[in-house]
């Protein structure tokens, strides 16, 4: 493969760059494909943050050009103001620990099992597209 | 077809003083807890790199998936 021009590789680094959150994965955050992108994409759900998603799917040099960039082999990749925060396992174990909140700049929602009084309830959680 | 204790060796061995606990016997999805000295100030993203780096190219091919938990070894006098 040439190395003069790869403008898959260029559109892939100015959708990480202009995207403040991007995930890259496998399938839809509506439809999935795979589990590990599943959990990620709930992830990002379950907190309200708008994220950007790239189903890497439909061509297979996306999810090859992406991995050259980012030097990661695996789907999910979540980047954050342009930087790689982590694939699933990752991702999860911020999303339990309140880190995953704290770098999307959003408020950790209350467990659900734990009724918040609905008279002082935010309006923000409304979200739940599980 | 890969093993959940090949690749066990293979990480022990790519980092000296690990210990990999890995799981999986279908021969390509598999999960690894890993705690090595070499990851004493690591950032996650990069503790995980240097396990990748170890299945380079395997990953994603042979090897389906490698679910991964990552630590440094507690310094305590165990």
């Amino acid at each position: 493969m040439s190395e003069e021009t790869n403008p898959l590789r260029d559109a892939i680094r100015e959708a990480i760059v202009e995207n403040p959150v991007i995930l890259f994965m496998k399938g839809t955050p509506e439809q999935p494909m795979c589990g590990f992108s599943a959990r990620t994409s709930a992830a990002l759900q379950a907190l309200g943050a708008p994220f950007a998603a790239v189903d890497v799917l439909p061509d297979p040099r996306i999810r090859q050009e992406l991995s050259a960039l980012s030097d990661w082999p695996t789907i999910p990749q979540l980047f954050v103001r342009g930087e790689l925060v982590g694939g699933a396992d990752i991702i999860a174990e911020m999303y339990e620990n309140g880190e995953l909140a704290d770098v999307l700049g959003v408020e950790q929602p209350a467990p659900a099992e734990d009724p918040v009084e609905a008279g002082s309830a935010p309006l923000s959680i409304e979200n739940r597209l599980g | 077809m890969a093993t959940s204790e090949e690749l066990k060796q293979r990480i022990e061995a790519a980092l000296p003083g690990a210990s990999a606990e890995v799981t999986g016997d279908d021969g390509a999805h598999f999960e690894a807890v890993v705690v090595a000295p070499q990851f004493e100030g690591m950032s996650r993203i990069a503790q995980h790199r240097l396990v990748y780096d170890v299945f380079e190219g395997e990953l994603g091919g042979s090897i389906h998936a490698l679910a991964l938990q990552t630590k440094a070894p507690v310094r305590s006098s165990s």
